[in-house]
């Protein structure tokens, strides 16, 4: 029953040897700075030299990339892998529409009230879910997706059912309606930019370490006096809030909204595109977000419709490539940061 | 006096094997109260009744004047009870002084609670707090490794830090020193001497050397009850004690060290 005695130092020098991925929370290096800000430039400058189209895409690449966020603040940094946060981006999707259609386009009242529609969304729905570990977390997810789906297919009066909520007019700023491709982007960029800061905050604030907590071994947290379903809760209402926020975007963007934009397609597209991009990293499921969407919507048209048959192959190889997603390349960087 | 902890009727079966059966336990305030018993005697079942783990088909549990039986693990830890674990069972994508982090944060640097903030935060209370616990298990040097990266024995000292952590009052410990090094073990049981008398200390634990050098009061459990409660000494000149270790009441001299 004892345990042999290992002799201590066995693995001691191990250290430096595999760094882990940086997670928020470790420092930030110059270089990492660095990066950032040419990210950021490259991408507020974009507009000025794509075309139209390319621009579009790009819009929805980042509003993806958001909602790819969002989850990642479930899927990574708490580890609760979810099936049906297309969900509560979608009942925020419908709720700008609907707020744009009925009430004003005005930035930001849409954004608000997709934000706080999918906060309502995930806060009346939570409770059950976050009770529960695992495959039946995917599972009820999955299932509470599929009925906001349904009530989004039949709700007719308010969703227009099957044709979806056509005709949202375009987001206004200062009366001045955003018709330009590129000003709805700056648009996203901006709201996409704030919204990836605050959750990056929440995820290296004292409450993220204790989500990563509960994420490693959450019968400890409870030990050392953590009410953990109460964390898992509040962050579920938080990552619906910024999915909510992510679906007011598409709702500008897309000028519709479908059922198929709250079913179970997209929650595993999003899903899989954390994947990808490597869950709990937060930046990581950013770029995972963009593998998805080009490969589905810029590569699948010229490939007659295979678009979702190469986004398999591209998930098979990422999981044998890269187990840490793309953001595992990072740790590949030349300069190797000293340990203190 | 109050006990610090205490239970009466404790009971809990698994299908038709009662586990434990009918014990009651008196923990006195700032005592070094040690559990021991062979294997299969229900000592890791009563310590999961105690810590609220596990619930009982029957009894008490009191932790000070306050019945706590219906009180969950979380509601218990934050009235003062902590526990450390059999099996270290710590966080795999933290450093040691995130792990300690953790419940410093939850429990206050001082004690008393306090606020899990939604955003980031300077706290050199906290920091301070984290690195003098650390030190004190002997970790000061490791502070910044990966717990994956940590030996056995380091794991055991964490754990102790993560319970110390919690400010508890009552400072619950299943086998500490299980798989530790002489030189480790010995370390331990210089810190758990040195903790404050505030602090009641409850243990579980198959070195006996460990438990005569620390403890001051020992209750045996035998077959999921109490066979025999008192000091080290009249623990040691138990025949039903050596009974129960060694099966036959043989001469032979048990607890010599």
């Amino acid at each position: 029953m004892t345990d042999v005695s290992r002799p201590a130092g066995v693995t001691d020098n191990v250290v430096g040897g595999t760094a882990p991925v940086a997670e928020p929370g470790r420092r930030r290096s110059p270089l990492t700075i660095a990066v950032v800000t040419v990210v950021v430039l490259v991408l507020a400058a974009a507009p000025l030299f794509l075309a139209p189209f390319a621009t579009t895409t790009l819009t929805r690449l980042l509003l993806f990339g958001l909602l790819a966020v969002s989850l990642d603040l479930l899927v990574g940094v708490t580890g609760l892998p979810s099936l049906g946060h297309a969900a509560y981006f979608g009942a925020g999707a419908y709720a700008a529409g609907w707020v744009s259609v009925h009430v004003t386009a005005a930035i930001p009242v849409p954004l608000l009230a997709g934000a706080a529609m999918g906060a309502v969304a995930a806060a009346a729905t939570g409770w059950v879910a976050v009770r529960s570990a695992g495959v039946y977390f995917l599972m009820l997810t999955l299932a509470i997706g599929e009925i906001l789906a349904q009530l989004a297919q039949s709700w007719d009066s308010v969703t227009g059912g099957a044709n979806g909520l056509s005709g949202i007019p375009a987001a206004r700023l200062g009366g001045e309606p955003l018709l330009n491709a590129g000003y709805l982007y700056w648009y996203v960029l901006v709201v996409g930019l704030v919204a990836f800061a605050l959750v990056w905050l929440l995820a290296r604030s004292p409450f993220g370490a204790a989500l990563r907590g509960i994420r490693d071994n959450e019968p400890r947290m409870r030990a050392i006096g953590y009410p953990t379903v109460v964390y898992k809760y509040a962050a579920f209402v938080a990552a619906g809030t910024v999915a909510g926020a992510a679906g007011s975007l598409l709702a500008a963007q897309q000028r519709l909204v479908t059922p198929s934009d709250l079913g179970f397609t997209t929650a595993a597209l999003v899903l899989l595109a954390v994947v990808i991009g490597g869950a709990g990293t937060l930046w990581g499921p950013v770029v995972g977000a963009a593998v998805v969407i080009l490969v589905r919507d810029a590569l699948g048209p010229g490939l007659g419709g295979h678009g979702e048959l190469l986004l398999g192959i591209v998930f098979v190889l990422v999981v044998y490539l890269l187990p840490r997603g793309a953001a595992g390349l990072a740790g590949l960087r030349p300069f190797r940061r000293r340990r203190p | 006096m109050t006990p610090a902890l205490s239970c009466h009727g404790l009971r809990r079966s698994f299908g038709a094997l009662r586990a434990v059966d009918d014990v009651d336990l008196t923990v006195e305030p700032g005592s070094r109260h040690a559990l021991i018993g062979p294997n299969g005697a229900g000592k890791s079942t009563v310590f999961r009744l105690l810590s609220g783990r596990m619930r009982p088909d029957a009894g008490t549990v009191r932790l000070a004047d306050r019945d706590v039986t219906r009180l969950s693990e979380v509601a218990r830890c934050r009235l003062g009870m902590s526990q450390t674990l059999q099996h270290a069972s710590l966080f795999a994508s933290l450093t040691a002084a995130e792990t300690v982090a953790l419940a410093v944060r939850r429990h206050g640097p001082a004690g008393g609670g306090a606020r899990i903030a939604p955003w980031p935060r300077r706290q050199p209370d906290v920091d301070a707090r984290i690195a003098e616990l650390l030190a004190d298990v002997g970790l000061a040097d490791v502070a910044a490794r990966p717990v994956p990266a940590l030996s056995h024995g380091e794991r055991k000292q964490l754990e102790v830090a993560l319970a110390l952590a919690c400010a508890p009052t009552v400072l619950m410990l299943d086998e500490p020193a299980a798989g530790m090094s002489p030189a480790e073990s010995a370390r331990l049981l210089a810190l758990l001497d040195d903790l404050p008398r505030d602090v009641t200390v409850l243990f579980v634990e198959h070195d006996l050397d460990l438990v005569f050098d620390l403890a001051d009061r020992v209750t045996v459990l035998h077959l999921g009850r109490v066979l025999h409660s008192g000091t080290p000494d009249e623990v040691r000149a138990s025949d039903a004690v050596r009974e129960a270790y060694l099966g036959t009441a043989r001469r032979e001299e048990l607890f010599t060290s």
